[in-house]
């Protein structure tokens, strides 16, 4: 039925099986639309954040998504300004699921804030001393950046492609895209630290407080860091999650050793730096305001030690162990492993960071206060999720998204359709970068 | 015209005298136009700018021991006005007056991100949950100086500013810049009537707050009266609110201190 539109020399599944399948990730996001109009009408009521809670699970994920959208920028910067060649493969992919964190980060904060129609006023009367100024322009940005990274893989589609003022359009935006690779790399290092900053600087909350070099708390560079090591273990996890959903190979294997093996020096180094950083805090940051490393972690019914155990042995030094022999890398399973770890490794990073800060007791005649969130709040932190399905799941149907899918997977029983060049355009090399303009 | 010297508002509240009856809150509520629900029993999403905490020693009888402790905005000063809310707000909707030494918040600014909530370590921040409701008729009583909030924006104490306003265009009118003690007053002191909250200018050393607490501008106006102390000393927020007790328990209370360190150890 939509044929036409699928990209060249691949196959794919009729259109009314697509939708059903699309249908209850569809509900999924008409969930989330109804709970975020309740939150825009009826107001911030519908959360369970209180004033112990002002951050809870919307700014957990916003800086959750943020932190795994890193893949994009970093597979970005090792591709173009490395010069890893090999990871156009995947790049892709990395820019798409950026894509959708980044727009996932900032519907979130549109319904996090109290009065969205005055959420300009951070521009407008932007504070410069505040890290959150920084985080908005950054990410506004990098959003705007990746935007056009994303834009000529809408433009490859088939049919689009065949207009020439678009297949040449996306034959120079290939031109320029280090250019904007390199721009991405520098915003989102200052907004993927300024998220680090958002909990480092704040000196009433000694759990997140952090010194650091000049304006720059620690957790600045640790937040960086974290999303160029964890953001492409994401990235992997999803292409491998594409694949099983496929049912094919998407990526060669080689493509994902790289990416891991990376992934897996950023991530080990990281690891060493968050051990230093944990051990300075508990041994000399925190009891010079005169708390004990324990007072973070007893006395209430959560937050235990084994949540620190969690986020650094369990979500980083061992993912880190595996990514980092070749064995690892190369067995599907441990592969698969490491990255899930990893991936739950950030997220515990980005909680504690945002709720334990904002549940440690600081006055010493206060309680822990805990926190659920309400259906409302699940919902709409849902809501990304479904809409990135869809958003994954059209790109991969109409879009070229993995140059080596055709490759991988050769139509052969079909004699009706035999693989031959379209004649209306120029046969294109199956990774699809780069295609020479029509003369 | 000479410049003013610059005030630096305080205030001192004797938790030896607070019987924790709960009248500067009543008071500040009614002054400030504060907003509340039918049903207060949640503590967490209520609007007390002024909070009477109850503190135990935690000894069991005969011993025990218990203090109330008014908690309104400490108006910290930070490093040099580097005040911990006031240094985070993204859209400069709270600020430190250098002035006054006033922590402000200018609520039609404010788009409600609660980054400053976070930011403080004393909860002396509220967010309006929910549009405020006034009972049937009770809007004709609200004070006509104060603006009410909106849903969606952060509200704190600010020191009865409206009040600070209001003695300075009076002392304009009779022709004067500086004003009396007594002329610029919260509601919380007005309203004590055990006389536990002194308020006034931290700078100015003919000022009862200013001679009751002793502040040592050498240590970020650290008191240096021994029965004086500021809650979260050690956290460098620099407040200007003191609290005076004879009860070394009560001191303790205010701050962390690790198990070595000894009375007033840490400072
Ligand atoms: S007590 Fe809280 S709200 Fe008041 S100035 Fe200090 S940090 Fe800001
Ligand atoms: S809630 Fe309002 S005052 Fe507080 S940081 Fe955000 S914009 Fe500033």
């Amino acid at each position: 039925m939509d044929d036409a539109l699928f990209p060249k020399g691949v196959k794919r599944c009729p259109l009314p099986e697509f939708l059903m399948k699309l249908g209850p990730v569809v509900a999924l996001l008409i969930w989330g639309v109804v709970a975020m109009l309740m939150c825009w009408i009826k107001g911030l009521n519908q959360t369970n954040m209180n004033d112990a809670y002002g951050f809870a699970a919307w700014i957990w994920a916003d800086l959750t998504v943020i932190a795994l959208g890193g893949g994009a920028f970093f597979t970005g910067f090792l591709r173009y300004l490395i010069g890893k060649e090999k990871l156009k493969n995947i790049i892709n992919f990395a820019v798409l699921i950026g894509f959708i964190c980044y727009s996932s980060a900032l519907l979130i904060l549109a319904i996090d804030i109290g009065q969205p129609l005055r959420g300009w006023f951070i521009f407008w009367h932007a504070n410069v001393h505040s890290m959150l100024t920084e985080v908005a322009f950054c990410l506004t940005c990098y959003f705007g950046v990746l935007t056009i990274e994303y834009l000529p893989l809408v433009l490859e589609n088939r049919q689009i492609d065949r207009v020439p003022f678009f297949h040449n359009l996306t034959h120079h935006m290939h031109e320029v895209m280090p250019l904007f690779a390199a721009t991405g790399a520098f915003l989102s290092f200052f907004h993927q630290g300024s998220l680090g900053g958002v909990a480092g600087v704040l000196f009433g909350r000694p759990f997140a407080f952090r010194e650091g070099l000049f304006i720059w708390p620690w957790t600045f560079f640790l937040f960086t860091w974290s999303a160029a090591a964890y953001g492409p273990c994401f990235t992997i996890m999803l292409a491998k999650i594409t694949e099983k959903v496929t049912g094919k190979r998407l990526i060669k294997d080689d493509v994902y050793d790289l990416l891991a093996k990376i992934a897996g020096w950023m991530m080990a180094t990281y690891i060493v730096a968050k051990i230093i950083d944990t051990w300075y805090w508990a041994t000399v940051t925190a009891p010079a305001r005169g708390m004990t490393f324990m007072q973070f972690y007893s006395n209430n019914p959560l937050y235990g030690i084994w949540i620190l155990i969690l986020e650094i042995v369990i979500g980083g030094v061992i993912p880190a162990a595996i990514l980092l022999t070749r064995k690892g890398r190369n067995t599907p399973f441990a592969l698969m492993t490491a990255v899930v770890l990893g991936v739950i490794g950030v997220c515990v990073n980005r909680w504690v960071m945002v709720l334990q800060t904002l549940a440690v007791p600081v006055l010493p005649f206060e309680g822990w206060p805990m926190y659920y969130p309400s259906w409302q709040e699940v919902a709409t932190t849902l809501l990304p999720v479904a809409y990135g399905i869809i958003l994954v799941a059209f790109s991969y149907r109409y879009l070229p998204v993995f140059p080596q899918e055709a490759e991988l997977n050769p139509i052969v029983s079909e004699p009706a359709a035999p693989p031959a060049p379209a004649p209306d355009t120029d046969a294109e090399p199956a990774d699809a970068e780069l295609s020479p303009a029509q003369a | 015209m000479k410049h003013e010297q610059a005030k630096k508002y305080g205030m001192v509240i004797d938790l030896d005298k607070c019987t924790g009856c709960g009248a500067c809150m009543v008071a500040c509520m009614a002054e400030n136009n504060v907003p509340f629900k039918e049903d207060e029993t949640n503590k967490l999403d209520s609007i007390t700018w002024m909070r009477v905490y109850q503190l135990t020693n935690g000894k069991p009888f005969p011993d025990t021991d218990i203090c109330y402790l008014p908690r309104p905005c400490m108006h910290c000063e930070g490093d040099h006005g580097h005040s911990p809310c006031v240094s985070v707000c993204p859209a400069t909707a709270t600020d430190y007056s250098m002035d006054t030494g006033i922590v402000s918040q200018i609520y039609t600014r404010c788009f409600g991100c609660r980054y400053c909530m976070a930011a403080c370590p004393y909860h002396a921040r509220y967010f309006n949950w929910w549009d405020p409701v006034w009972p049937n008729g009770m809007e004709k009583y609200l004070n006509p100086n104060v603006s009410p909030r909106m849903r969606g924006v952060v509200e704190k104490c600010s020191f009865c500013y409206h009040r600070y306003q209001l003695a300075k265009d009076r002392a304009f009118m009779e022709g004067r810049r500086e004003l009396e003690e007594e002329e610029y007053q919260t509601a919380c002191t007005q309203a004590c009537p055990a006389g536990a909250i002194v308020f006034g200018d931290l700078n100015n050393k003919t000022h009862r707050v200013h001679q009751i607490v002793q502040p040592d501008p050498a240590h970020a106006g650290r008191p240096k009266n021994p029965k004086a102390f500021r809650l979260l000393e050690r956290l460098g927020t620099n407040p200007k609110v003191y609290y005076l007790s004879s009860r070394e328990w009560v001191r303790r209370s205010g701050d962390h201190y690790l198990p070595h360190e000894g009375p007033g150890g840490g400072h």
